[in-house]
């Protein structure tokens, strides 16, 4: 997986009643998610944000609801990866089902600012901060996991029967 | 190899003589449930896959319990989307407008979770019936809808903290006030990824209703479960409410754990926790005067008898402070009916309170008690995140229902020792 692109960057503990409020949860429409994705906590997400994007978080991103609506409407705001200090367990599993890009990466995730533009290759396991010319390396997935990311969700990995 | 009680349930679901933390295991689940939010996701996902037919008709649960009885067009669709594929699929366990309670409260009174099993839920709270002695934890929608389509789920084997108990709980201190202790003390993210297994003498001194109160919020602390060992408490409860064999799970004495806490329950302090985050905790003596808009009792976490009955001992021949709303929601049809024969629904209408049937509601911003613009709530949910219960500059304050009726009475944060003196 590679990708591009410009950071939007929030702080610690980002929670999914943020991600997606939960007044707007009589929905699953995705684009009506993405529509309202972020904007309790900041109102210019859409307006700074290009597909293809990278949102980078601090510690516990995505704790609270298990809503699967909050990686949806990130997924569908056009964001293709998010890098956090670490992940909330729910998101984080939710995020591999649907196949929104995620990578855990403390390093990245302290020195890399809001507006830099970053690459990423998670099969090389390498993150650049294209700005600084400071790159970072990453964990693989284990097998089991990449698996599905390479089906390209736990849908796809279930109707081709890679498990089950 | 020694596991935690949380590894042993998990190794005998994945057909395996033993597990050990970071392995990656698949395994069979005995309760696979969803609500009118997360089912819909759930059941697009599941026709995706292709399957035209749920594995195990008998462990599949479907509850209406977030937005109903439908508080707009949209969440009525929702709800029509569950009951057809409940139709669809034969689900006996399916609970409507009527029949239904708050998921998490509903599920262990009508046994539909049991001592040692595995269940998922696509709800974060599903961890609450770790209380049972079950290994319960939250997921996703497209892992409910794996887990309709196959009967099992993909795990990453948690490593464990352990919670040593002794001591007992004084006057008007209860489950909630030793949860929000233990969040406040490890932090939101204190458990992340891993179970919390609670045991020592202190554990059984604790009610079956406190345990579940504790279990409950173990994701407040990030973590995968919440676990009590299995004593006389446990086997009661289920002998009223199980109809399935228990399977009893003990964790080795030599098990592993990632640390080790002393709680003495005896030193425990009615405690709150200050906006934005479960981890803000004071005690009520701490807290300062904190002027009142709104009170909730109940939710998955706090809406059982024992909580209404708690709420009832303070508020009974009080009235609620003039400009405060008290909103009172029994989580069940069952525990509407008993506060209703305790004489409880009178002692809170009498006080100026409402009482709501069973709903989800005000407790993630949905409906039944929003907050407006720089209001305060004091409240039994479990978050109190931004904007979580209405306006993004509203503040939610997380309590027992003891200190939440000693609040709506008081107009401020208060404790029950303060009223009740």
């Amino acid at each position: 997986m590679k990708c591009t692109g410009k950071v939007v960057k929030y702080g610690d503990n980002v929670d999914t009643d943020v991600i997606i409020p939960a007044r707007y949860l009589n929905t699953s429409d995705p684009g009506e998610l993405a529509a309202h994705c972020m904007e309790d906590i900041d109102k210019s997400f859409h307006d700074r944000i290009k597909p293809g994007d990278i949102m980078v978080g601090g510690e516990n991103f995505g704790c609270g609801s298990s809503r699967e609506h909050a990686p949806i409407a990130i997924k569908n705001s056009g964001i293709s990866l998010v890098i956090a200090k670490s992940f909330a367990r729910i998101f984080y599993r939710n995020a591999i089902n649907i196949g929104l890009a995620i990578v855990e990466c403390p390093e990245a995730a302290q020195a890399i600012e809001e507006g830099h533009e970053v690459s990423a290759d998670l099969d090389a396991g390498v993150i650049t901060d294209l700005d600084t010319g400071e790159s970072f390396k990453t964990e693989p997935f284990p097998e089991f996991i990449q698996n599905i990311i390479s089906a390209g969700g736990l849908v796809e990995a279930a109707k081709t029967g890679i498990i089950g | 190899m020694p596991m935690t009680m949380s590894q042993k349930i998990l190794a005998a679901h994945a057909g395996v003589e033993s597990v050990e933390a970071g392995q990656l295991i698949l395994c069979s689940l005995d309760r696979i449930h969803g609500n009118d939010i997360t089912s819909p996701v759930a059941i697009r996902e599941f026709k995706k896959m292709g399957f035209d037919k749920v594995a195990n008709p008998e462990n599949v649960t479907l509850i209406m319990d977030h937005f109903v009885p439908n508080k707009d067009i949209k969440a009525a669709q929702q709800c029509k989307c569950c009951r057809d594929f409940a139709g669809e699929q034969s689900l006996e366990s399916f609970y409507d407008v009527g029949r239904m309670g708050i998921e998490h409260a509903l599920i262990p009174e009508e046994g539909l979770v049991v001592t040692g099993d595995v269940a998922i839920g696509a709800d974060s709270h599903t961890c609450t019936y770790g209380a049972l002695g079950a290994f319960s934890t939250g997921v996703g929608s497209t892992d409910m809808a794996f887990g309709m389509a196959t009967g099992k789920a993909w795990f990453k084997v948690p490593s464990a903290l352990k919670f040593v108990l002794t001591g007992q709980l004084p006057p008007y201190v209860s489950g909630k006030d030793l949860i929000l202790h233990i969040i406040g003390m490890i932090g939101v993210d204190g458990a992340r990824y891993k179970s919390m297994e609670f045991t020592g003498p202190g554990a059984g001194s604790l009610s079956m209703p406190d345990r579940l109160t504790v279990c409950n919020m173990a994701i407040e602390a990030g973590a995968k479960n919440g676990i009590f060992e299995v004593d006389d408490v446990t086997l009661a409860y289920e002998r009223d409410h199980a109809k399935r064999a228990l399977r009893v799970f003990k964790a080795d004495e030599d098990a592993a754990y990632d640390e080790t806490y002393t709680i003495d329950l005896s030193a425990l302090r009615p405690t709150v926790a200050f906006p934005h985050l479960p981890e803000n905790t004071r005690t009520v003596e701490e807290a300062g005067n904190i002027p009142i808009d709104q009170v909730v009792i109940g939710s998955c976490t706090n809406g059982l008898f024992k909580d209404m009955e708690e709420a009832a001992g303070i508020l009974r021949g009080r009235k609620v402070a003039k400009n405060v709303r008290a909103i009172i929601i029994p989580a069940t049809q069952d525990i509407y009916l008993q506060c209703l024969e305790a004489g409880f629904i009178r002692d809170f209408i009498e006080a100026g309170c409402v009482v709501s049937t069973p709903t989800c509601g005000p407790c993630l911003g949905g409906y039944m008690g929003i907050l407006a613009e720089g209001e305060r709530c004091v409240s039994t949910t479990n978050r109190n995140f931004v904007g979580r219960m209405g306006h993004v500059d509203s503040e939610v304050y997380l309590a027992s229902p003891a200190t939440a009726a000693a609040s709506a009475v008081m107009g401020r944060i208060a404790s029950a020792q303060e009223v009740m003196k």
